[in-house]
C-alpha cells in the first residue's frame, strides 16, 4: 500500500501532463470557439454572401455571429476587432474607407475575388433602345442630347446623378469639366443608393431620360443597364493622380478584409476565408435568390450552400 | 428721431433691415475680403479632437493585457478597456432580455465560456413560443389597466407575430427595453439634481439644448469609436438621443410643484429622500409622465439610425427592404415599430397611473390570479408548440415561432398603392414642382448664400439685440462666430435655407391644424395621437414616394423635414390653445365676440408664448431631420457628417459639424425663448 501511493499519483502527475500537452496541442490546431463576427450590409448579394460564408464556417465547426453595420464605417470597426472580416470591399466606393483603416493599422487585405466590378456612370437600357440620345453608349453622344436630361433644378442643362460626394469625391465633376461637358451637363450629388434606385424607377415611369451613378454586379443588371463608354481609364489619368481626368472608371476589383488577428485566432477559418472566391455569375446567383426568386436572406444563403457544395468545399480544406 | 427709436420695436427693425440691405449691396464677393467670408481659422480643431481621441482610445495609459486566442500580451489603454467594460455590460442585458423570449446562447457563455457552450450542445436556452409573449404581455397589460389595454396589446403582438416580423421585433423590443429604462432612470436623476442645485441647471441648460440638436448621426462614429459596434453601441447613441426631453421635463415638473405641497410633506416629517419619492415626484408626475412618452418616442424613433452601428432587428431589415425599394415591406416594418412604441407607451403609462390598494385583504387565489393566469399561458403555449411541431412538417413551425417572410404579407397591396399614387398625383405635381424650385427655392436658396458674414451677423446679432438685449446679442454673436470660423459657412448657410423655408411651411401648417384640433377634445386627441404616430414612423419609408413624385431636389427633402417638423408646432399649439382658462372664454362671450374673433383676440396672444416655444421646437426638429435631407441628397452641412463616416478624420468633423447645426439651433433658440418668456412675463402667465 505504501508503495503504490506515490506510483499512482506518478502515473497522474504523467497523465494529465500529457493530456494537458494534447490539450494546449489541440488549441494551437484548432480555431478559437469565440464566434467570428460577419457585419451585413443593406443589399441583398452582400447579406446573402455574408450568411453564405457564415454557414461555410459553421460548417467547419466556428461559431458566427452577424452584426447590421454601416458599409463605410465598418472598416473602423474592422481594425478595432468588433468586426472580424468584410467579404464585399468594392474598389471605387469602400478602397479609401479600406485603405484609411488599413493606413491606421489593424485591418489585412485578405485577397481578392475573381468578380471584377465597374462603377460608371450609365443609363437604363431602355434609354438607348428609345434612342433619347443617339450615339450612346459612346460618351461623344452626350455632346447634343443634353435636353432629354434635364431637371427642374439642374438650370437647363442635363444632370448627372451621382452617388453621395463622400463615396468618390469630386471625380465626376472633374470628368464633366474635363471632357468640355460642363456648358451642357451638371452633376447632382444624391444621398445614397436609395436615391438612385428611386430614379431609376420614377424616370423609366415616365419615360424621362437620366444618367445615375450604378454598379455590376447589382441587382439593376436585370432590368438592363448600359454604362457609358468614357475614354479608357490608365494609372494616373485622374487629377488627384496628377492627370487632367478626363478618363471613365477603372474594372475595379472586389477584395476581401479581416482584422489582423483573424489568421492567429482562426487559422483554418481564416485560410478557407483567404480561398473563398466568387465570380461574377456566382455574386449574381446570390442576388437572383432574393431579388428574383423573393427568397428571405437566410434561406437564399441555405440553398446556395446546398447547390454548390462543390465549390465551397474544397475551401474548407 | 431717438427717442421714437428707443419706443418703437418696429422702427428698431426696419432700421436694422436698411442697415443689412446695405451692407448686402456694399460688399462684393471675393475670398480675400474678411467682410465676405471669415477665413476658417478653426480649420485644424476636428482634426485635434480626431488625434485626442485616438489618442485616449489607443495610446494613453497603456496596460499590459493578456489575450489567450493569440497568446500574446497587448499593450492596451486603460480608457479602452474601461469602455469595453460598460459595452459588455450593456450587451449582457439586452442578449439576456433577447435570449428569455427568443432563446440563444450568448447568457449561458457570459457565464461559462465559448468553450464550454461549443461542446455542449444542449445548453441553449430554447425561447418562448411567440403565443406565450403575446399572451404574457397581455395579461400584463390587463393587471395595469384592465381588459382595454390587455385587448390592445394582444392584438399588436399578434399582429406582429402573424405579419412575420417576430424575431426583428423582439430584437428590437429588447433593446428598448434596456435603453429606454436606463434613459428615464438617468433622465430623472439627472432632472432631480438640476433643480436641486442651481449651478447644475446652469450647465445642464446648454448641453442638453446641444445634445437635442446635433444630429444623430455626428456622434455614430465616436459612440462605435469609444463602445465598439453592436447592440450595446445603438443602445447608447440611443440613450444619449433620447434622455435630454427627459431631463429637461423632470425639471419642469418639479419646478411647478407649489411650495405649499413641498411644505406639507416637511410637515409631516418627511426625509430628503421620502420627500423627493412620496411628495415631489407624484405631484409632477403630468410632466414627468410627458418626459417617459418623449423617451420611448424618441427611442423607437432611433432604431433605424442605431442599426447602422449594429443594433440588431427592425431597423436593419428596414434599410435592406428599402434598398430594393421595397416600399409595402418596408412600411409593414414601420407598422411594427409604431406599434412597440405605441405598446410601451401605453403600457408605462399604466403602469405610472396605477394605485396601490393598501387596504385590500385578498387570498391567495386573488391576489396572485395574474401570475397563475400567466401559468396557465405558458403550459397551454408550450402545449400548442409541441403540438404544432409534428403538425407543421416544412422546417418551421407556426405555433412557434412565424419566420420572416412565411407570414401574411400586405406588401402586394401597399406596393400598389404607391403606384397608384404616383399614376393620379404625378403630372399634376411636376409643375408645380417645376415652379416651386425655380421660383421659389433657387432664389431664396440664391439670396442666403450672398449674403456678405458681415451682413448675416449684424442681421442676427441686431434681431438679438432688439428682443432681448446685449446679452442675447453677444450669445448669438459667439455661437455665429464659431460657424463662421470652420470651412463650412457656406454649407450652414445652405442649411439655415432650407431650415427656415421648412420652419415657415411647419409652422403655418402646425398652428393651423393645432387650432382646428383643439376646438374639441377627441379631435386634440386624434391630432395628439398622429403626432406620436409620425414621431415614430421612420422616415426612411416616405422618403422612397416622396423621391419618387418630386425627384431628387430639394422640394423632397423640403417635404421630408415639414412632415416631421410639424409635429411640435401642432403639439404646442394644441397645449397652448387648452390652457387658455375657461372663464376667459366665457368672459369673450359674454362681451359679445364671436368664435373668431374670440381666436384671434383672445385665445390667440394667450396661447402665442406656448407657440412661439413649439416653433422652437419645430427648429429643433426641423435641423436633426437635415441629415435625412442628405440621405435625398443636399449640398449642406448634413451631406458633410454623413460623408464623415467614411472620411478618416471623420471623428472630429462629424462632431464639429453636428456642433454647427446645434449653434444654429441655440442661436435662434436664444432669441425665440427671450422673446417667449417676456410675452409670458407681460401676460402675466408666470
Amino acid at each position: 500500500m505504501k508503495l503504490q501511493t506515490p506510483k499512482a499519483f506518478k502515473t497522474l502527475v504523467v497523465a494529465s501532463c500529457m493530456s494537458l500537452l494534447s490539450v494546449t496541442g489541440a488549441v494551437k490546431a484548432a480555431d478559437s470557439t469565440a464566434p467570428i463576427v460577419i457585419p451585413i450590409h443593406n443589399w441583398s448579394s452582400q447579406v446573402v454572401m455574408a450568411y453564405v460564408i457564415g454557414g461555410m464556417f459553421e460548417k467547419m465547426g466556428n461559431n458566427v455571429e452577424y452584426v447590421p453595420a454601416d458599409s463605410q464605417a465598418v472598416y473602423e470597426s474592422i481594425r478595432n476587432g468588433d468586426v472580424t472580416i468584410s467579404h464585399e470591399v468594392w474598389q471605387s466606393t469602400f478602397g479609401k474607407s479600406f485603405y484609411n483603416a488599413m493606413a491606421k493599422g489593424g485591418v489585412i487585405d485578405a485577397g481578392t475575388h475573381s468578380a471584377t466590378t465597374l462603377e460608371e456612370m450609365g443609363v437604363p437600357t431602355w434609354v438607348i433602345e428609345q434612342d433619347l440620345c443617339p450615339g450612346l453608349p459612346n460618351w461623344e453622344a452626350l455632346k447634343d442630347c443634353h435636353e432629354a436630361f434635364t431637371t427642374p433644378d439642374s438650370g437647363g442643362k442635363g444632370r448627372w446623378l451621382e452617388g453621395p460626394q463622400s463615396w468618390h469625391g469630386d471625380t465626376m465633376p472633374d470628368r464633366v469639366k474635363a471632357l468640355g461637358l460642363d456648358d451642357k451637363w451638371t452633376v447632382k450629388f444624391a444621398g445614397g443608393a436609395d436615391a438612385l434606385w428611386t430614379e431609376l424607377a420614377a424616370a423609366k415611369k415616365e419615360g424621362r431620360g437620366t444618367i445615375v451613378f450604378n454598379w455590376t454586379p447589382n441587382f439593376t443588371d436585370a432590368d438592363g443597364f448600359t454604362f457609358i463608354e468614357f475614354p479608357p481609364y490608365t494609372d494616373g489619368c485622374r487629377i488627384e493622380d496628377g492627370g487632367d481626368g478626363s478618363c471613365g472608371s477603372p474594372k475595379g476589383w472586389l477584395k476581401k478584409a479581416a482584422n489582423y488577428k483573424f489568421p492567429k485566432t482562426h487559422p483554418a477559418a481564416y485560410t478557407a476565408f483567404s480561398k473563398l472566391d466568387f465570380s461574377t455569375t456566382q455574386i449574381g446567383q446570390m442576388a437572383a435568390l432574393v431579388d428574383v426568386d423573393k427568397m428571405d436572406h437566410k434561406d437564399a444563403a441555405a440553398q446556395w450552400l446546398k447547390d454548390n457544395e462543390d465549390v465551397w468545399m474544397p475551401w474548407t480544406k | 428721431m431717438i427717442e421714437a427709436l428707443q419706443e418703437k420695436k418696429y422702427l428698431q427693425f426696419i432700421l436694422l433691415l436698411i442697415i443689412f440691405i446695405f451692407l448686402c449691396k456694399v460688399i462684393a464677393p471675393s475670398d480675400t475680403n474678411w467682410l465676405w467670408r471669415l477665413p476658417p481659422l478653426l480649420k485644424q480643431f476636428p482634426i485635434l479632437i480626431k488625434d485626442g481621441i485616438d489618442y485616449l482610445m489607443f495610446e494613453a495609459w497603456p496596460i499590459s493585457v493578456y489575450d489567450p486566442d493569440i497568446e500574446e500580451f497587448e499593450q492596451k489603454p486603460l480608457m479602452r478597456q474601461v469602455t469595453r467594460a460598460i459595452s459588455g455590460f450593456v450587451l449582457f442585458m439586452i442578449e439576456f432580455v433577447r435570449e428569455l423570449m427568443l432563446g440563444g446562447v450568448k447568457t449561458i457563455v457570459s457565464f461559462t465560456s465559448w468553450d464550454w457552450a461549443t461542446e455542449n450542445k444542449w445548453a441553449r436556452w430554447p425561447g418562448l413560443p411567440w403565443t406565450v409573449v403575446a399572451g404574457g404581455a397581455a395579461i400584463l397589460a390587463y393587471s395595469l389597466n384592465g381588459i382595454k389595454l390587455a385587448l390592445f396589446v394582444g392584438a399588436a403582438f399578434v399582429y406582429i407575430a402573424v405579419f412575420g416580423q417576430w424575431e426583428p421585433s423582439i430584437q428590437t423590443l429588447s433593446f428598448v427595453l434596456i435603453a429606454a429604462p436606463v434613459a428615464i432612470l438617468l433622465g430623472l436623476l439627472l432632472g432631480i439634481w438640476g433643480y436641486k442645485s442651481k449651478t447644475v441647471e446652469t450647465i445642464l441648460n446648454p448641453l442638453l439644448n446641444v445634445a437635442q440638436i446635433v444630429p444623430h448621426f455626428s456622434y455614430l462614429i465616436p459612440v462605435m469609436v469609444f463602445f465598439g459596434i453592436g447592440d450595446h453601441a445603438g443602445a447608447i447613441a440611443t440613450i444619449i438621443f433620447a434622455t435630454p426631453p427627459m431631463v429637461r421635463l423632470t425639471m419642469l415638473g418639479l419646478k411647478k410643484v407649489p411650495p405649499e405641497v413641498a411644505e406639507a410633506g416637511l410637515m409631516s416629517g418627511c426625509g430628503n429622500w421620502q420627500l423627493m419619492r412620496r411628495v415631489l415626484i407624484p405631484t409632477a408626475r403630468r410632466d414627468i409622465l410627458i418626459g417617459v412618452n418623449q423617451v420611448i418616442m424618441q427611442c423607437l424613433a432611433m432604431v433605424v439610425i442605431a442599426s447602422l452601428i449594429g443594433a440588431k432587428g427592425l431597423g436593419s431589415d428596414l434599410l435592406i427592404a428599402l434598398n430594393r425599394l421595397r416600399i409595402g415591406l418596408a412600411l409593414e416594418i414601420g407598422i411594427c415599430i409604431v406599434l412597440i412604441a405605441i405598446v410601451l407607451d401605453r403600457m408605462s403609462l399604466a403602469w405610472a397611473n396605477k394605485q396601490t390598494d393598501y387596504f385590500a385583504d385578498q387570498s391567495f387565489k386573488e391576489r396572485h390570479k395574474h401570475l397563475l393566469l400567466f401559468l396557465m399561458v405558458f403550459f397551454a403555449g408550450v402545449l400548442l408548440a409541441w403540438v404544432g411541431s409534428f403538425f407543421f412538417k416544412e422546417g418551421f413551425n407556426y405555433l412557434y415561432l412565424i419566420p420572416h417572410n412565411k407570414g401574411i404579407t400586405t406588401a402586394g397591396f401597399w406596393q400598389a398603392g404607391v403606384d397608384w399614387l404616383w399614376d393620379t398625383f404625378f403630372y399634376s405635381l411636376k409643375g408645380f414642382n417645376e415652379w416651386f424650385i425655380v421660383d421659389v427655392l433657387i432664389p431664396i436658396k440664391n439670396a442666403y448664400l450672398s449674403m456678405p458674414v458681415v451682413a448675416t451677423f449684424t442681421l442676427a446679432m441686431g434681431v438679438a439685440f432688439i428682443v432681448g438685449g446685449i446679452r442675447s446679442a453677444l450669445i448669438v454673436g459667439a455661437l455665429l462666430l464659431f460657424i463662421a470660423l470652420t470651412e463650412w459657412w457656406d454649407r450652414a448657410l445652405i442649411t439655415t435655407y432650407l431650415m427656415s423655408v421648412a420652419v415657415v411651411i411647419s409652422g403655418v401648417i402646425g398652428i393651423a391644424m393645432g387650432t382646428l384640433c383643439a376646438q374639441n377634445k377627441t379631435t386634440a386627441r386624434v391630432l395628439l395621437t398622429l403626432c406620436d404616430t409620425f414621431q415614430t414612423f421612420p422616415s426612411f419609408i416616405y422618403l422612397i414616394p416622396v423621391m419618387m413624385l418630386f425627384g431628387v431636389t430639394d422640394t423632397s427633402v423640403l417635404i421630408a423635414i415639414v412632415i416631421y417638423a410639424t409635429i411640435p408646432a401642432a403639439r404646442y399649439t394644441v397645449e397652448g390653445l387648452r390652457s387658455v382658462p375657461e372663464s376667459l372664454h366665457e368672459a369673450g362671450s359674454m362681451a359679445g365676440v364671436n368664435r373668431f374673433q374670440r381666436w384671434i383676440s383672445i385665445e390667440l396672444p394667450l396661447s402665442f408664448p406656448h407657440m412661439a416655444l413649439g416653433i422652437n421646437q419645430t427648429v429643433v426638429f426641423a435641423l436633426s431631420m437635415v441629415i435625412i435631407g442628405a440621405m435625398i441628397g443636399t449640398d449642406d452641412l448634413g451631406q458633410l457628417i454623413l460623408g464623415s463616416l467614411s472620411d478618416k478624420d471623420g471623428v472630429g468633423n462629424g462632431l464639429i459639424l453636428g456642433i454647427c447645426v446645434a449653434f444654429i439651433g441655440l442661436a435662434i433658440d436664444q432669441i425665440l425663448r427671450t422673446w417667449a418668456n417676456q410675452r409670458k412675463a407681460a401676460l402675466g402667465m408666470e
